[in-house]
């Protein structure tokens, strides 16, 4: 269960979150909307422990443990995975050779054995088949020349393989046409239906058509200003923010 | 590589079969402090030489006398006192060693552990004196036989000189001449130590060579000679150095590397070189100036130099080809990796004079800390060398804010068929890409590892298999400490 508590968070001299409270229980999926500059990749970034996010107020546990005190890797495998809205090219490094290490690393800090090099093998290509994945691109660079939807579907195949408990995912659906969203929404409904919970950052009801959250938040001015069922991202989408009352601008 | 040292001093302990040089006397004091034309003798004698060698010396010296230090590259380093070093020096003897690894810099022993370095192989390198497991004797005799039967030499360059004095007095100095610079002056005078390999017309090496199997070699010499030959339509791949780093108390190494390439032949030649770079301060650490240079003599012969540099204070070095017979082809790939403060100014020169040759530069430099690298490359092409062709492509990736690169490219081109192509990017490991890979799981020093290597991909995949599984590790640890 992740729980975070009034949260203030402050980038670059200036405070984007102001009091953000957020509760996920093991197996849900939250769905987070609201307005360009709101603080929703701020949010993910400080949940992951990203540098220069700078926590002065609240708190963020994870299965009772304090996050906050931990290293972004250290999260990674306590079992967050955030799904970056802009995935990074790393030039030189196999997507397999990545996601080997990752995984290993992983397994190191929770004293598991490392995976044997076969085992490996059969789970990447399992889960690259799953989201329809060619195997060739596993040889690739991270993330190096793909295209906008590749960089998301490979978003997808690293959750898979790294199997987090929680996931964040950042605007995963921005940009993608209906084959790429239809499999990212695979995606994560396979990773749901193992009871993991979610948290989906977006700015369309579209993606939630394919996975139904169990609550909708609106994050407008550094903090949740409206939570409901998955009917309220189908009203945000008919009456716009303006029309449910939330201005853009700080309160 | 543990097996192939013990066994090479297995080999040396129980056959005792070294007709020369100082393994029999190991016992003999050094030479004097500073070089003069009695230590010249001193060394010489010692190594039981024959007359035109020594002459040889003595002539290098008289030269040396007349030259002065350079002062172009792109180092700074205090003045070398060259009276203030010993040339000739026996081996170590057990006692002079540490007694076990508790008497060892306890930063030596941790890179050892980290490269996964058994208890018995640190106790090898780190010069503690230790009982020689036997059954690795098998290894070194079956190597030697093997290569025996194939007609192929490989010995020290003192053997050498005197079982092949044919071959040495045509090849020695053929490449790199004794007045080329400075250091190779100095190295022609006082060398102590060194590879020598012949391989004959048409044979195929049918393993690595490694220093590690060179038998009667002590200690890594300070300045070391080398000599590599290959006869028509063979090919040798040389393995120099070490991953790990070894006890050393030589501050400048001064090393002369010569590869000959007859018809059709090729030579591979791989370096990891990780001497003790110095402190975080930048106190202490090897000055090396390093002269490696090969003639592709013979239509179609190859060259090619791979390199990964880690270690050194201060590291001077252009391993180059001279492309001279027809459609001969020259290829330096390079990975020179600064921390701290240190410094390398490396690099290579390709000189087509041949028709139809070519030439690749692949050169990958990462700065981290306050230290600087600089590549400078000078690609010539020749009157007569009808279409010469050369690529270069070199990188730098800077860590932090506080190191540099520098790229020195010059281009002579005497040819109008020349085809050159040169490409440079500068960059940064960002914190974006530093922060993805933590999400995933990675460690801060692992991931700096990990892009690293994959920056330097295009050069690591020349290196032997077993070298480059050692490199990848031992670039991560070079950066420790470089981030955060
Ligand atoms: N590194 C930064 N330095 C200064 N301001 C930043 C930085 N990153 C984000 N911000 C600001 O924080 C606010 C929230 O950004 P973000 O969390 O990316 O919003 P969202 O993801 O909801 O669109 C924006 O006003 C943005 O300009
Ligand atoms: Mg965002």
């Amino acid at each position: 269960m992740l729980e975070i508590k009034n949260l203030h968070v402050t980038v670059g001299g200036q405070e984007i979150l102001k009091g953000l409270n957020l509760t996920i229980s093991d197996g849900e999926v939250h769905a987070i909307m609201g307005p360009n500059g709101a603080g929703k990749s701020t949010l993910s970034y400080a949940v992951c422990g990203k540098d220069g996010y700078e926590i002065t107020q609240g708190s963020i546990t994870y299965n009772g443990k304090n996050l906050m005190d931990m290293d972004p890797n250290e999260r990674a495998g306590e079992g967050l995975f955030l799904g970056f809205q802009y995935p990074v090219e790393i030039p030189g490094v196999s997507n397999m050779n990545f996601l080997r290490s990752a995984l290993n690393s992983q397994r190191r800090y929770r004293g598991e054995d490392e995976i044997a090099a076969v085992d490996f093998l059969k789970l990447i290509r399992a889960k690259a088949a799953e989201l329809d994945m060619d195997p060739e691109m596993l040889k690739r660079p991270v993330n190096v020349g793909f295209s906008g939807g590749e960089k998301k579907r490979n978003e997808m195949v690293q959750m898979a393989v790294l199997d987090p408990s929680l996931a964040v995912l950042d605007e995963t659906d921005s940009g993608l046409d209906i084959d790429a969203l239809k499999i990212v929404a695979t995606g994560i409904n396979r990773l749901r239906a193992t009871d993991k919970s979610i948290l989906m950052i977006t700015h369309y009801q579209r993606l939630l058509d394919y996975v139904v959250p169990d609550y909708v938040h609106i994050l407008a001015a550094g903090q949740i200003v409206k939570t409901g069922g998955k009917e309220l991202a189908l009203e945000l989408e008919e009456k716009g923010y303006m029309g449910l009352g939330i201005t853009e601008s700080a309160a | 590589m543990v097996a192939t040292q013990e066994a090479k001093q297995t080999v040396q302990d129980v056959t005792g079969e070294y007709k020369y040089g100082f393994v029999t006397d190991i016992e003999t004091e050094r030479a004097p402090k500073g070089l003069s034309e009695d230590v010249i003798r001193f060394i010489s004698a010692k190594k039981d030489e024959p007359e035109w060698l020594l002459a040889w010396r003595l002539k290098a010296y008289q030269k040396w006398l007349t030259m002065e230090e350079p002062t172009w590259a792109m180092v700074d380093y205090p003045k070398i006192d060259f009276q203030d070093i010993y040339y000739y020096s026996a081996p170590k003897s057990a006692e002079d060693g540490p007694k076990s690894l508790d008497e060892v810099d306890p930063e030596l022993l941790r890179t050892y552990e980290k490269l996964g370095i058994s208890l018995k192989e640190q106790e090898v390198l780190a010069g503690v004196a230790v009982d020689i497991v036997f059954d690795s004797v098998s290894v070194a005799t079956t190597f030697r036989k093997k290569l025996k039967e194939a007609g192929i030499i490989f010995c020290s360059i003192s053997e050498a000189a005197h079982d092949y004095p044919e071959l040495m007095k045509k090849y020695l100095g053929s490449v790199v001449p004794v007045a080329d610079n400075y250091y190779s002056a100095l190295n022609s005078a006082v060398f102590t130590d060194g590879t020598f390999v012949y391989i004959p017309k048409g044979v195929r090496c049918p393993m690595e060579l490694s220093t590690y199997f060179r038998i009667n070699e002590a200690n890594t010499g300070q300045f070391e000679r080398t000599i590599i030959i290959a006869d028509e339509g063979s090919y040798v791949s040389y393995l120099e150095g070490c991953t790990a780093p070894q006890r050393d108390e030589n501050q400048l190494h001064a090393a002369v590397v010569e590869l000959i390439t007859h018809d059709d032949a090729e030579i591979k030649y791989s370096t990891v070189q990780n001497w003790y770079p110095g402190d975080k301060d930048g106190k202490g650490g090897i000055y090396n100036f390093v002269t490696k240079r090969g003639a592709c003599r013979g239509k179609n012969s190859k060259i090619s130099w791979t390199q990964v540099e880690t270690g050194s204070a201060v590291t001077w070095k252009y391993p180059s080809c001279l492309l001279i017979g027809d459609g001969s082809v020259g290829e330096f790939y390079s990975v020179a990796i600064t921390n701290n403060y240190q410094q390398a100014d490396t690099g290579t020169k390709m000189i087509h004079i041949g028709k139809n040759t070519s030439s690749t530069i692949i050169s990958k430099g990462i700065s981290a800390g306050k230290s600087e690298a600089t590549y400078r490359g000078l690609v010539r092409v020749m009157a007569g060398a009808e279409n010469a062709r050369n690529f270069t492509q070199c990188d730098s990736l800077l860590i932090g804010d506080k190191c540099g690169a520098h790229t020195v490219p010059y281009i002579e081109i005497k040819n109008p068929t020349a085809q050159v192509e040169h490409e440079a990017t500068t960059s940064k490991i960002s914190d974006e890409q530093l922060f993805y890979c933590q999400q995933r799981g990675l460690e801060t020093e692992d991931s700096v590892a990990l892009i690293v290597n994959g920056f330097c991909k295009d050069v690591m995949k020349n290196l032997p298999m077993e070298f480059a599984v050692e490199a990848q590790k031992l670039l991560g640890i070079s950066l420790e400490g470089s981030v955060g």
